[in-house]
C-alpha cells in the first residue's frame, strides 16, 4: 500500500507538470485557435535563458545573493518571452489570419523549429543547471501508518505550491482583471470581441507572453529537478494526450487531464510495464486519450461538437 | 504562344476523360520521362544517387500517400513515420524469414502490413475530428517506436535494434549499382503515382474530397463514412508503407528504429504542405524541396568561405529551415502546387495579356 501510494504520489508531480504546459497550450489556443506546437520549444527556450542568464548576471555585476540573481534571471526570461510573443505575432500570427487549422499547426512547428535552434545558438546546448533554492532531501510521512513510512520529495511538494500558485494567479488574472476579460471575450467570440472594440493583435500578444510566462514556470521546475538541456522540449509531446484528454478548450481540463495522464503512466509502467517489456510511459498516455476520446470525442471539458451542414 | 490547346477537339468521352487532355503536357511529360529513365541513369554521379535521386524518389512517395489521407480526405496525420517503420519491417521480416522471397513481393506485403495497420488506426477518425485526431494520431506513432524498439521478434532478434538487408535482387537482377536502385525507386515513384492520380480523378477520390470539405453533408447526399474515410486510410498507408520498406531496403540499407521517428512524420508533413495539400504533383515538388533545402543550406558556408563548427551550422541550419516554413506558409498557403497552377495558366496566354 505505501508504495502503491508513493507511485501514486509520484504519478501526481509528473501530471502536475504535465499540467503546466498543457495550460500553456489551452490559453493560446482559446485565444488565437492556433494548435501550439511551439510550446515544447518555448519551455526550453525560457529555461535556457533563465538558467544561462542566472550564471552570467553574478559573473558579469558581481551580485551573490541568490535570490536576487534568480529574479532578475527570471525577469530577463519573462523579457524574452514577452519578445518572443511580440515577434510571434507580428512575423507569423499577423500574416495567417483566417488560414486553417492545419496550416497555422505548420507554421508553429515552423516557429519551434527555430526557437529550438536559437536557443541553443545563442545560449549553447550542454546540460545546464538552475537552481532557485528548492530543498533537495527526501522526507519521510506518515510512519505509523505504513511500514518504513511514504518516502515523498520536498522538492517536488515545493513544485506543487508553485504550480497550485500560478493556477491561482492565472485565474485571478482572468476573472478579475480587465485585460483578463477581454482575454475570455476573444476566447468565447472572436468576431464579436473585435465587434466591442478588443484589439485581436494586442490580445494576441498578451496570450502568447501568458503562454510564455506558463512556459517558463514549467521550464524553471522542470530544469531544477533535471536540468536544463533539449529533452526538455520533448515535454512537449507528453503534453499532447494531456490536452486532448481534458479537452481543447479547458484550463481546468488541462490540470485533471495532466494528473490523469501522470498517474496512468506511472501506474500502468509500475504494474503493467513489466509484463510487456517496459518503457510503455511513451505511448500509455497517448492510447489512453485515444481510448477516452471514443467515448466522448470532445475530451473531458472541451466545447461540445455540433455538426451542422 | 507555345502551350496552348487550340484546334485541340475532344471527339470522344474517352479524350474527354483523359488523364492529361493537353497534347504539349503529354509531349513534355514523354520527354521528361525520357530523361529520367535514360539520360538521368547514365550522366547522375552515384553520390547525387545517393544523397538527391533515391531519397527524394522514395520521399516522393511517401508524401503521395500522405497527401491522399491529409490533402484529399483531410485526415491530418502526424503518424506517418510509424507507417513507414511498419512496411519497412514487415517487408524485413517477409524478406528474412522466408527463403528466397522475390524482393517486389517483400515491398508490397510490407505495403499491405502497413494498410491493415492504417485501417486499424484509422477506425477512431470515424468519431474523433481535427486537431483531437491529429494528436490520437501520435498514439501509432509512440505505439510503433516502443513496439520496435522492445520486441525481439520485430528485428528477428537482431541484438542492437537495427536490422539489415543485403544482395537485393529484382527478378534476378542485382540491385548493386546506384543507377539500378533508382530505376527500381523511379518506376515504383510512376507506377503508384499514376495509380494515386487516377484514384483522385474517380468516384473514390471524389468520396474523400466530399468528406475532406464537409463530412455531415458528404454523408447527407450518400457517402458512407466509414468506407470513404477507411478507404483513404487504406490507400494512403499502403503507399506510405511501400515508401517505407523502399526506405529501408534501397536507401539505408540498414536501419535501426530511430530512421522512422517522429521527425520522419514532421518532415513528411511539411513536403505535402509546402508542395500543396490536395495535389499528387505538389507532393513531388514538396519533397524536392525538403530533400534540397538541407543540402543547399550546407553548402552556402562553403561558398561564402565561412568556417562554421558543425553544432553552430546545424542550429542555424533548424533556424533557416523553421523561419522558411513560416515564410513560405505566409507567401503561398497553397503551396507549390498553387505556384505551379498559376504558371501554367499564365503561360497558355503568353505573350498576350488575357
Amino acid at each position: 500500500m505505501g508504495f502503491f501510494l508513493e507511485t501514486l504520489f509520484g504519478g501526481l508531480m509528473a501530471g502536475m507538470l504535465y499540467a503546466l504546459v498543457a495550460i500553456g497550450f489551452v490559453l493560446i489556443f482559446k485565444a488565437s485557435g492556433v494548435f501550439n506546437f511551439a510550446q515544447g520549444a518555448m519551455v526550453l527556450f525560457a529555461a535556457l535563458t533563465m538558467a544561462r542568464f542566472a550564471e552570467w548576471i553574478p559573473r558579469w555585476t558581481g551580485l551573490d545573493n541568490m535570490l536576487l540573481v534568480n529574479l532578475l534571471a527570471a525577469c530577463v526570461a519573462a523579457a524574452a518571452m514577452v519578445v518572443v510573443a511580440w515577434l510571434v505575432e507580428r512575423l507569423v500570427l499577423r500574416h495567417l489570419v483566417n488560414q486553417e487549422g492545419i496550416t497555422l499547426l505548420m507554421a508553429t512547428l515552423g516557429i519551434s523549429y527555430f526557437l529550438d535552434g536559437a536557443g541553443q545558438l545563442l545560449f549553447g546546448s550542454s546540460t545546464y543547471k538552475i537552481d532557485v533554492g528548492m530543498p533537495k532531501d527526501p522526507m519521510i510521512v506518515l510512519e505509523n501508518t505504513f511500514q518504513g513510512g511514504l518516502l515523498l520529495s520536498k522538492e517536488d511538494l515545493y513544485a506543487a505550491a508553485m504550480a497550485a500558485l500560478l493556477v491561482v494567479l492565472l485565474s485571478l488574472f482572468f476573472q478579475k482583471t480587465k485585460t483578463g476579460r477581454a482575454l475570455r471575450a476573444v476566447a468565447d467570440d472572436h468576431q464579436a470581441a473585435q465587434s466591442i472594440g478588443i484589439p485581436l493583435a494586442r490580445i494576441w500578444v498578451i496570450v502568447w507572453s501568458v503562454g510564455g510566462l506558463v512556459a517558463l514556470v514549467a521550464g524553471v521546475i522542470w530544469g531544477s529537478k533535471l536540468g536544463v538541456q533539449y529533452s526538455i522540449s520533448l515535454v512537449a509531446l507528453k503534453a499532447f494526450p494531456v490536452v486532448i484528454l481534458g479537452g481543447l478548450t479547458s484550463v481546468p481540463g488541462a490540470i485533471l487531464g495532466g494528473l490523469i495522464i501522470g498517474v496512468g503512466e506511472k501506474l500502468s509502467e509500475i504494474y503493467l510495464g513489466p509484463m510487456v517489456g517496459g518503457g510503455i510511459e511513451n505511448w500509455f498516455a497517448y492510447v489512453l486519450a485515444l481510448a477516452f476520446l471514443l467515448v466522448r470525442p470532445q475530451g473531458l471539458f472541451g466545447d461540445k461538437i455540433i455538426d451542422r451542414v | 504562344m507555345f502551350y496552348r490547346e487550340n484546334g485541340q477537339f475532344k471527339t470522344s468521352y474517352q479524350s474527354d476523360l483523359q488523364i492529361f487532355p493537353i497534347a504539349q503536357d503529354r509531349i513534355a511529360l514523354a520527354l521528361f520521362a525520357l530523361v529520367a529513365f535514360v539520360a538521368v541513369p547514365m550522366l547522375a554521379s552515384d553520390y547525387l544517387f545517393r544523397a538527391v535521386l533515391v531519397p527524394f524518389l522514395i520521399l516522393s512517395l511517401a508524401a503521395i500517400g500522405l497527401n491522399v489521407l491529409v490533402g484529399y480526405c483531410g485526415q491530418i496525420s502526424l503518424g506517418t513515420g510509424a507507417f513507414m517503420a511498419v512496411g519497412a519491417y514487415a517487408a524485413y521480416n517477409l524478406n528474412a524469414r522466408i527463403e528466397g522471397m522475390p524482393l517486389l513481393l517483400s515491398l508490397i506485403g510490407g505495403g499491405l502490413c502497413a494498410m491493415v495497420f492504417g485501417i486499424l488506426f484509422g477506425i477512431p477518425s470515424l468519431r474523433i475530428r481535427g486537431l483531437y485526431l491529429a494528436v490520437a494520431t501520435l498514439a501509432a506513432q509512440f505505439f510503433v517506436d516502443w513496439f520496435t524498439n522492445r520486441v525481439a521478434w520485430v528485428t528477428n532478434g537482431s541484438s542492437s535494434g537495427s536490422v539489415s538487408v543485403s544482395a537485393l535482387q529484382f527478378f534476378g537482377l542485382a540491385l548493386d549499382s546506384p543507377a539500378r536502385k533508382y530505376l527500381l525507386c523511379l518506376s515504383l515513384l510512376v507506377l503508384l503515382g499514376l495509380a494515386a492520380k487516377n484514384l483522385v480523378r474517380g468516384a473514390i477520390g471524389r468520396e474523400w474530397m466530399a468528406m475532406r470539405d464537409m463530412d455531415v453533408a458528404a454523408a447527407v447526399i450518400g457517402i458512407r463514412p466509414v468506407y470513404a474515410k477507411l478507404s483513404a486510410f487504406a490507400v494512403s498507408s499502403f503507399i506510405v508503407g511501400v515508401a517505407g520498406a523502399l526506405w529501408g531496403f534501397v536507401h539505408l540499407g540498414a536501419w535501426e528504429p530511430a530512421a522512422f521517428g517522429i521527425d520522419k512524420s514532421f518532415q513528411l508533413l511539411f513536403m505535402v504542405i509546402i508542395g500543396g495539400l490536395g495535389s499528387i504533383v505538389g507532393a513531388v515538388f514538396g519533397a524536392a524541396f525538403i530533400v534540397l533545402l538541407p543540402l543547399f543550406l550546407n553548402l552556402v558556408p562553403h561558398w561564402l568561405g565561412l568556417a562554421i563548427s558543425t553544432g553552430t551550422a546545424s542550429f542555424l541550419e533548424h533556424m533557416i529551415f523553421g523561419a522558411l516554413i513560416v515564410f513560405f506558409l505566409i507567401v503561398e498557403p497553397h503551396g507549390l502546387a498553387a505556384l505551379w497552377a498559376t504558371a501554367r495558366q499564365k503561360l497558355r496566354l503568353w505573350p498576350f495579356p488575357h
